[in-house]
């Protein structure tokens, strides 16, 4: 007969338990049921809030449903346990049915603190702890202007990025005098209400709640001195609470302050019943963190499993990204030992404070705040937590191995039991032996073996330094490979196909792969063949990703979207006609771009041919938004009819434009001219930008927007046209023959040995000696460009494989629009 | 225009319906196919010499996609890739290959003549 545990709460814990118990091959032993108050199997609460920006609950899941059936582990949803018989050794559930165990687990996590305030039960005040939570306030916030956060904690943080991400005009109240409290000084809390007073968040400390104003709905709050702020709605974060009723009800021990008292062993003061996650009182303290709670029940399943295992305490460190400023605090933060040097490092025009602490005697670091900049987290903590030995210079750690600070400890100095990742306990030692024994050679083969790096993430960065190292030492090749299908980088990869004279992704597999090729090496040497053969794209299709399949990028729904070319942003008011009667004609969504051109949204694949003939008619062309090619060149209206203006900044953006038109590069291109330094054309944002002085072009390369937006760089002052388009040649086709897949110039820029110095010397100065072969190669590309839509139109063949359905004519039936503000949308996900 | 007939098998009925022509299918890619009004993903795996066939449905956003993924393996296992946000999945098993999202349904492919028969 298997004993059977009963785990009462479906969170976090009790599904890393269940895990824990199936990995120790416990389940011939023992047969476990989970019953679980919440509607959901147990899900990821530490990334609660990407329910809120859309995830839907099942990929928060922690464990899918056929996981607990295949281990036959009974789930039973939605229930809650209302009360234990400690004698008949039974729980009684509210659906008034009981159950009997030979053993109970109690893993009911906590709940949101809220503060006896006058008018706590009004609409519009919520907690944010659970899906249910977050679900109505997401519904509630549809109306709301203003906000109101109590608690400027982590959670409060989190909840209030949240709701401002949905437009409401926020404010943060804590009672102490200034935010996280517990894991930042003074100082370093400055720094961070910086960042977050600029982002536009309203920091209010050192006051307290007298009461939530309003009728049935909250209106306002009102402080202990009697002043007030309107609001629409109210989360309260201020702490957790242990869920300990059921403990009290049948009698066990919980500590003054709340929590089920549980000694090392997780076992409650009645024999037989035991706490973990965040409803025990373990070691004097509720845990209010993942990797301890995960701990406990490693704890329990290796005591099950008659190991000798004790909880002793854990690690509260946590590295976090903020509303637009990353945190990070570990060990003795505060610097709280006795006689600890503090040693500390501002910078006030970077926004980077960081603090270490150091033991009396110079020796070992006792813990940490960054704020601003938290690059070096991962290796402080290792420091810290390994108790490893400080350099005679321990300042050198704050400017940290990425400012090119002296002290750099290589992963591989790290003991084999150092801990990596804390969520899920896994030692760098665990991480070497699938590598070694293994053979696991990236980081999501880490990942599925080791569970390394699946919790909250942070320790990924420092996973993938020790697979390198790891690989390194051993002499295996940490060249970064394309895939697992060639041995080779994109550039090496360029070379062989364009010496080689290779024509098509089979001829290269089967001459220098191995393997059926997959979604990356497919498109990359897709991207190869066009920079160098410039051959149709078409001609490719099986190879490459599906906006280029199918010439138009893919949008939600599964449309896809028609971006005619406007070079310079230039159009007549004819063809502004065309597009618009076209776009009535198809029922299009029409919207001007961030890139000075119109894109028609929402044709199906089939219509994609018929609409861009008649675009082609008009003497449109494709506008390649949907390549890693060159996208615009924007200009501004220059000296044509700008009274500032120096040259024709729109002739010469359209001369550019037209050039590299069609042009397959790494990643997306875009330039930009302006008429003068004004630069209205936002030319330096761009991968290359020319901008008119007095005596001619200064031209600027590597700049980009999105994600990390970079100023583009001086190449060259004062130069005329012609010498502006020699010098571009030369470095496009510089980026494109020897950059990384999907590296725009900016980050190609930041990994070139010797930088902008350097590049000037290859396209300036020809140091490779290759400007005359760059220049030739930028020449072929010009002399063969053609517009893709215009081949498939013209060409029966193609143009048949612009249908829904092999086997029917039919249009696909799936795709559903909703009406918005007179066009349409696809139906929201 | 699809024509079907049903064949014993021990475990479960299949009832195989006439598709396409294998040469509408292009080489190492796929097409959708409407079989009784639900939509099936076909591919001509050519450099595995395997025809496949799975659900056109992406389980992660409910997008009918995988038809127009890209094919390819993972440690020698057939795997399509869905064009929205690269999930993979095993054509051999449905089995999602790159995390927790749900599996998804595949079927049997058979070549007769010119035509291809998809068992479901
Ligand atoms: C349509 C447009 C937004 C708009 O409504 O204005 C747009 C839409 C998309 N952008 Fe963009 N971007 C648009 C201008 C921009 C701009 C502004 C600009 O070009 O001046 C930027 C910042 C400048 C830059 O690129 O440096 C921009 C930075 C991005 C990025 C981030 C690139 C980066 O290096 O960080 C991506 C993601 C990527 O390419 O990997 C992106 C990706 C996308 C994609 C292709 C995402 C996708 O794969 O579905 C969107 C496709 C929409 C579609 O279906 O057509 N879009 N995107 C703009 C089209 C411009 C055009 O006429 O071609
Ligand atoms: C928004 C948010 C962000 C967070 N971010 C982080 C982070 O970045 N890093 C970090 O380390 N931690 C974070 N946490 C904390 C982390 O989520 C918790 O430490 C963890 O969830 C604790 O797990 P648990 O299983 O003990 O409790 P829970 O996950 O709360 O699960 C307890 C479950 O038991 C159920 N239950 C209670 N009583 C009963 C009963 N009588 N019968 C049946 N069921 C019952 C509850 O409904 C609940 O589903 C965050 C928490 C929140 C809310
Ligand atoms: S940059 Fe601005 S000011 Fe200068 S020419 Fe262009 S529009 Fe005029
Ligand atoms: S819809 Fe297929 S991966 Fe997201």
């Amino acid at each position: 007969m298997k004993e059977k545990i009963i785990i009462v709460g479906n969170g976090m814990t009790a599904v890393k338990f269940c895990q824990k118990m199936v990995d120790a091959g416990l389940l011939n032993k023992f047969e476990l049921t989970v019953v679980g108050e919440e509607p959901h199997y147990g899900y990821d609460r530490v990334h609660l809030t990407s329910y809120y920006t859309g995830t839907p609950v099942k990929d928060l899941h922690l464990a899918p449903k056929e996981w607990y059936k295949e281990n036959s582990i009974e789930v039973i949803k939605n229930t809650k346990v209302i009360d234990i018989d400690k004698l008949k050794k039974t729980a009684l559930l509210d659906n008034e049915s009981a159950l009997s165990y030979d053993i109970l687990v109690l893993a009911t996590g906590s709940s949101a603190f809220v503060p006896p305030i006058e008018g706590r039960e009004k609409d519009g005040v919520f907690v944010y702890r659970t899906i249910y939570d977050l679900a109505l306030i997401k519904e509630y916030v549809k109306d709301a202007k203003k906000g109101v956060v109590i608690g400027g904690g982590l959670l409060g943080l989190e909840a209030a990025k949240a709701i401002m991400d949905d437009g409401v005009e926020c404010s943060i109240v804590d009672r102490n005098p200034w935010l996280m409290g517990r894991q930042l000084d003074k100082r370093g809390a400055s720094f961070l209400h910086k960042k977050l007073d600029a982002h536009g968040l309203n920091i209010i400390t050192d006051t307290n709640i007298a009461r939530f104003l309003g009728d049935e709905k909250v209106t306002g709050v009102e402080f202990i001195d009697g002043t007030s702020i309107d609001t629409d709605i109210v989360i309260i974060s201020s702490g957790i609470k242990a869920r300990d009723e059921l403990a009290v009800k049948a009698g066990l021990e919980v500590g003054k302050a709340g929590g089920i008292l549980v000694d090392e062993g997780m076992e409650t003061t009645f024999p037989g019943i035991y706490a973990i996650g965040e409803c025990a009182l373990a070691v004097g303290m509720i845990w209010g963190l993942v990797a301890p709670c995960y701990e406990m029940a490693d704890v329990l399943v290796e005591r099950l499993n008659g190991n000798d295992k004790s909880f002793t305490g854990s690690d509260m460190s946590t590295k976090l990204k903020l509303i637009g400023s990353e945190v990070a605090s570990f060990g003795d933060a505060l610097g709280n030992t006795p006689d600890c040097i503090p040693l500390m490092l501002e910078n006030k025009f970077t926004h980077v404070y960081k603090r270490i602490n150091i033991s009396p005697d110079g020796k070992y670091l006792l813990g940490g705040i960054l704020v601003g900049d938290a690059a070096d987290y991962n290796m402080l903590l290792q420091i810290y937590k390994n108790k490893i030995l400080l350099p005679p210079n321990p300042e050198s750690l704050l400017t940290g191995a990425s400012q090119g600070g002296g002290f750099k400890l290589s992963v591989l100095d790290l003991a084999d039991d150092a801990v990596i990742c804390s969520c899920e306990g896994v030692t760098k030692g665990k991480i070497c032996g699938a590598i070694e024994d293994d053979d696991v050679t990236s980081v999501a083969g880490l990942k599925k073996c080791t569970k390394a790096g699946t919790g909250c993430g942070g320790c990924v960065p420092m996973v993938d330094d020790i697979l390198t190292a790891t690989l390194k030492k051993q002499g295996k090749d940490t060249k970064k490979v394309v895939c697992e299908h060639f041995d080779y980088t994109r550039q090496e990869l360029y070379d062989i196909v364009k010496l080689e004279g290779i024509k098509t992704y089979t001829d290269l597999l089967h001459k220098k792969g191995h393997g059926a090729g997959c979604e990356i090496c497919k498109p990359l040497t897709a991207s190869l063949l066009a920079s160098i053969w410039n051959e149709p794209i078409v001609k490719h299709q099986q190879i490459q990703d599906t906006n280029d399949k199918f010439l138009g990028n893919i949008q939600r729904g599964g449309t896809y979207s028609i971006v005619p070319r406007i070079p310079g942003g230039e159009i007549t008011p004819e063809k502004l006609e065309v597009i618009g009667r076209i776009g009535k004609k198809y029922d299009l969504y029409c919207k001007i771009t961030g890139g000075q051109r119109i894109d028609l949204f929402g044709a199906r694949v089939d219509q994609l041919p018929t609409i861009w003939e008649e675009l082609i008619n008009e003497g449109f062309e494709s506008g390649h938004a949907y390549g890693k090619s060159l996208r615009t060149v924007k200009s501004c209206v220059g000296s044509t009819w700008c009274r500032f203006g120096l040259h024709d900044s729109v002739s010469f953006a359209i001369e550019i434009e037209n050039r590299y038109k069609g042009l397959r590069s790494p990643h997306k291109l875009k330039g930009g001219v302006s008429g003068c330094v004004r630069e209205c054309a936002e030319a330096r944002g761009k991968d290359f930008g020319i901008i008119a002085t007095e005596k001619g072009w200064n031209l600027f390369v590597c700049g980009n927007g999105g994600a990390n937006p970079a100023h583009a760089q001086l190449m060259a002052s004062d130069i005329d046209s012609e010498t502006c388009i020699k010098y571009l040649d030369r470095f496009l086709m510089y980026y494109i023959k020897t950059a990384s897949p999907l590296t725009r110039t900016s980050k190609w820029l930041a990994g070139l040995e010797g930088g902008m110095e350097y590049l000037k010397e290859v396209v300036i100065n020809d140091s490779l000696g290759m400007a005359e072969q760059f220049e030739k190669d930028m020449q072929y590309m010009v002399d063969t460009y053609k517009c893709e839509w215009k081949e498939v139109v013209d060409n029966p063949e193609l143009r048949a494989k612009f249908k829904a359905f092999a086997n029917s004519d039919e249009p696909d039936s799936s795709i559903k629009f909703v009406p918005m503000r007179n066009q349409k949308m696809p139906t929201p996900w | 225009m699809t024509s079907t007939t049903t064949i014993e098998n021990p475990t479960k009925a299949i009832t195989w319906h006439k598709t396409v022509k294998a040469t509408d299918v292009p080489e190492n890619g796929g097409v959708a196919a409407l079989i009784d009004g639900q939509q099936i993903a076909i591919f001509n795996f050519t450099e595995k010499g395997e025809w496949y066939a799975c659900q056109n449905l992406c389980p992660h956003k409910m997008e009918m996609a995988l038809s127009r993924g890209l094919i390819g393996d993972a440690n020698g296992e057939p795997k399509v890739a869905c064009p929205f946000h690269k999930k993979s999945f095993s054509l051999e098993t449905g089995e999602c290959l790159n995390d927790s999202c749900n599996n998804i349904d595949v079927f049997p492919v058979k070549i007769e003549g010119d035509m291809v028969f998809v068992g479901l």
